[in-house]
């Protein structure tokens, strides 16, 4: 059977940059087909070049045999491709209902038909198994899982063969990602060509049938899923071999023993947010905060951290106690905070990679104390090599660098302040595995050099391959502290379903 | 050919060729073909003469003319590369004047005395703006249309509802004096100007400006005082209005709390807008605000030329305006740029 949507030699470069070379893909109707590769690999610009977001310099695009061209994300629609972003790209303010029928609207002389639209959504919700949901709910109320399946509603609102998901499941958590895939899984069963992109390895392998692997713009090669061992796998998208991807599956050696306590926090919480906590950290040692999406641990990052103020308990800093009123103060202790929302709590999107390296230094520093642009260069430059970002140089605007080398510049942001104290909140979130590695080497750098640090993270085998001990948070409070073996994924695991309710 | 030839358009040339700041280019070039037709077009518009060691002709004018939209976009560039606006400066204006012709004419300050009053007024109501914006987070559009609304008032009620002239040499001075054979006016703007691009540039405030109109919420994870920041624009804002306010009520040797500083608000905002910056926040180009200011002002200049009636002049001036801001639309650019099959410049 020869493929339902064939790209062909598909090229495309930015100013000086090559995204795409030549680049070939197929994917077949009835199937599932992965798109993999490190971030920069040329995933989103292939999915782009095929929507018609990027004109294509070169290639072609064939359909069911025929060639198509689409110059926008509509035109493609009406072709037959429909995509769901990896950001829900829905409009917060407006119904379910509305937002799925948004430019299409039933309409009777020039109006709308308000019964028509709603009855429409109904439909397309119908299709998915979501017949129970309200469309004349404001969509800013439903959940992002709700969210991200309104939105999948309104991609197969219109007639369509080849249905692109651009990493879906970013921000769903386990039992969402499993009704979404029973969703896609009913859609190829009707016969529907589905190109899947995402970083879990785990998701591919459940969902995918065959695996198409980029490295730099360029095609690695076209597999079939159940052939293709895991770790082989990684090798290609890093572009290493076997060995070195194996190597770095081991968990990091403990390093030196920790030294004094940092911060102590005493029965820390905030109403309705997060319940009295007890914790410590201490020098040379990663401290994880494991639980679920939601359970808290971002919410008792913010506290440690000044951002959200404390309503109850208190807070100890070198065993002195104190408060914090702001990040302001929590930095002038020497604490350093990656936040989970790269995009809206991190990134200075049109200001440059050197710009945004050194602000959180430069903001220390204060308005009078400008750091001199030579220093600036000189610490940008040592950055860049040092944790090896990819951008074409410091003055490159961050937006236009890859997710995975933007956290990287966020990371330096705050290493260049010299921290004692550094706070990671899922520091590898939709990143690529080559720089999660790079993230999690420089994980155990950091400790070993004596700085306390914080880690969370939904992975839980990720999580407990990096942290000496752990505090489980379960529905907004502490359930559990692990240490020693009972720091694994089982540990975790058991501790968010066994524990009692706020233990104390 | 005239002397004035030989000098201005050598010299624009050059600023063209030679500037390496492309947010410079286009501001620029929308000053000189203005100049170019004015040179066709518009007799003795170059005519410059020297009279008592000073220098007069329309030119010299624009320089005058202009020095108070170039104060208040000197402000306006830091309010605005926050993500603000203020909306006030012109009413800031009137109320800086009527403090500084009050307090001469009628309680018999000293100048000195009447032009710190002026200013510390101006910053005061700037801390008011800032106040709302920056802490009670009020919409600055919202928050300093009160001020733009109330403060024409506010000068009423200082001057008593009456136009206060005066006649003290050293105010009448500030706006009608000559330095170095220049408009003393033109001094101010080179200091101000200086200045700031001082605080801006040889300070970290820039960078947080920018940072704090690019992405708040980052700045504020980033231990960076944005809110400070952004206060502070509106004080320096509101000082910068402050001096044009003097200015104004220098040039008519009175306090008109109606007239002073009247709509010079969006001349402001329209001078920091063909300067290259963007409503949104974030970057910002002193100097490309200073030349929308003058294109502005030489524009005004130029109907006035051409016998344009002060009633309809702002139809022809909306014209321009609007051609101006096509050439920096990210649509039409591109397009155009392909029209003139020039070399394309990474943005």
């Amino acid at each position: 059977m020869p493929p339902l949507l064939q790209l062909r030699g598909v090229s495309k470069r930015f100013t000086g940059v090559v995204a795409l070379d030549g680049v070939d893909f197929n994917a077949y109707s009835g199937k599932v087909h992965a798109l993999m590769g490190e971030n920069g690999a040329g995933k989103s610009t292939l999915i782009k070049a095929l929507t018609g977001v990027h004109p294509r310099d070169a290639g072609e695009i064939t359909l069911d045999g025929k060639h198509i061209s689409p110059t926008s994300p509509r035109e493609a629609e009406a072709v037959g491709v429909s995509t769901v972003y990896q950001e829900v790209n829905l409009i917060p303010d407006l119904s379910i209902a509305e937002n799925i029928c948004l430019g299409r609207q039933p309409k009777r002389l020039g109006l709308l038909r308000w019964a028509g639209i709603r009855e429409r959504a109904r439909a397309a919700l119908a299709r998915l198994g979501l017949e129970k949901l309200d469309v004349n709910q404001t969509l800013s109320a439903c959940s992002i899982a709700i969210q991200q399946l309104v939105a999948l509603a309104r991609a197969l609102d219109v007639d369509a063969k080849v249905l692109i998901l651009d990493e879906p499941t970013s921000s769903l958590d386990a039992r969402e990602v499993e009704e979404l895939f029973a969703v896609v899984r009913k859609l190829r069963d009707q016969g529907m060509a589905i190109i899947f992109v995402s970083h879990f390895l785990d998701q591919v392998y459940s969902l995918a049938d065959r695996i198409t692997v980029l490295r730099n713009g360029k095609l690695v090669g076209e597999y079939i899923a159940a052939q293709l061992p895991r770790l082989q796998l990684v090798a290609h998208m890093m572009g290493r071999n076997l060995a070195e991807v194996e190597a770095l599956q081991h968990r990091a050696p403990p390093g030196t023993p920790p030294g004094k306590t940092i911060l102590e926090t005493k029965q820390l919480g905030r109403k309705g947010s997060i319940e009295p906590t007890d914790l410590h950290v201490r020098q040379g040692e990663v401290l994880g905060f494991a639980g679920l999406l939601g359970s808290g641990r971002s919410e008792l990052a913010r506290l440690l951290f000044g951002v959200d103020h404390a309503t109850s308990g208190e807070l100890h800093v070198d065993g002195e106690k104190t408060s914090f009123g702001s990040p302001r103060d929590a930095i002038q202790r020497g604490f350093a905070f990656t936040p989970e929302d790269r995009k809206i709590q991190a990134i200075l999107p049109n200001l440059t990679v050197r710009e945004n390296l050194v602000i959180a230094l430069q903001a220390r520093r204060g308005l009078w104390s400008r750091l001199p642009r030579a220093e600036q260069d000189a610490l940008v430059e040592k950055f860049i090599k040092v944790l090896k970002i990819k951008t074409s140089g410091p003055e490159q605007l961050i937006k236009n660098l890859s997710g995975g080398n933007q956290q990287k510049v966020i990371l330096a942001r705050w290493l260049v302040t010299e921290p004692r104290l550094l706070i990671l909140d899922e520091p590898t979130r939709g990143i690529d595995v080559g720089a999660q590695a790079d993230i999690e080497r420089l994980l155990a750098e950091l400790r070993d050099q004596g700085l306390a640090i914080v880690f969370i993270c939904s992975d839980a085998s990720e999580l407990s391959r990096n942290s000496q001990r752990l505090i489980v948070l379960r529905d907004h409070a502490k359930v559990a502290d692990l240490a020693g073996a009972d720091v694994s994924e089982h540990g975790v695991m058991h501790a968010i379903a066994h524990s009692g309710p706020s233990a104390p | 050919m005239s002397p004035t030839d030989f000098i201005l358009w050598p010299v624009l040339a050059a600023l063209l060729f030679f500037t390496r700041k492309q947010a410079l280019m286009k501001p620029l070039l929308a000053l000189t073909l203005l100049l170019l037709y004015n040179r066709f077009c518009s007799p003795g518009f170059f005519d410059l003469e020297i009279k008592e060691g000073h220098l007069y002709g329309r030119l010299i004018d624009i320089l005058n003319q202009g020095a108070k939209v170039m104060l208040l976009a000197l402000g306006m560039s830091l309010v605005i590369a926050t993500g603000g606006v203020d909306l006030s400066v012109g009413a800031i204006m009137a109320v800086a004047g009527a403090v500084l012709a009050q307090g001469v004419a009628a309680r018999g300050w000293s100048p000195a005395t009447a032009i710190t009053a002026a200013l510390g007024v101006s910053a005061l109501l700037g801390l008011w703006n800032g106040l709302l914006v920056a802490f009670l987070r009020i919409q600055p559009i919202v928050a300093t249309l009160i001020l733009m609304v109330a403060g024409r008032g506010l000068a009423m009620l200082i001057t008593d509802g009456q136009i206060i002239n005066f006649e003290n040499p050293s105010l009448v001075f500030l706006g009608n004096g000559y330095f170095l054979g220049l408009p003393f006016t033109l001094t101010l703007v080179l200091v101000m100007l200086g200045l700031t691009a001082f605080l801006t540039r040889r300070t970290a405030l820039g960078l947080f400006l920018e940072a704090t109109g690019d992405n708040e919420t980052a700045c504020r994870y980033a231990g960076l005082p944005a809110r400070n920041v952004k206060f502070l624009t509106y004080v320096f804002a509101a000082f910068c209005a402050g001096l044009a306010g003097l200015i104004a009520t220098s040039n008519i040797k009175s306090a008109d709390a109606n007239n002073i500083g009247l709509y010079l608000e969006l001349d402001a905002i329209l001078a920091v807008v063909v300067g290259g910056a963007a409503l949104t926040g974030g970057r910002f180009h002193l100097l490309a605000a200073m030349v929308g200011a003058l294109f502005i002002q030489t524009l005004t200049t130029t109907l006035y030329a051409a016998n344009v009636s002060a009633d309809i002049a702002p139809v022809p001036k909306a014209l321009v305006i609007i051609a101006v801001c096509l050439l920096q639309s990210p649509v039409l650019r591109p397009k155009l740029a392909k029209l003139l099959a020039k070399k394309e410049r990474p943005a």
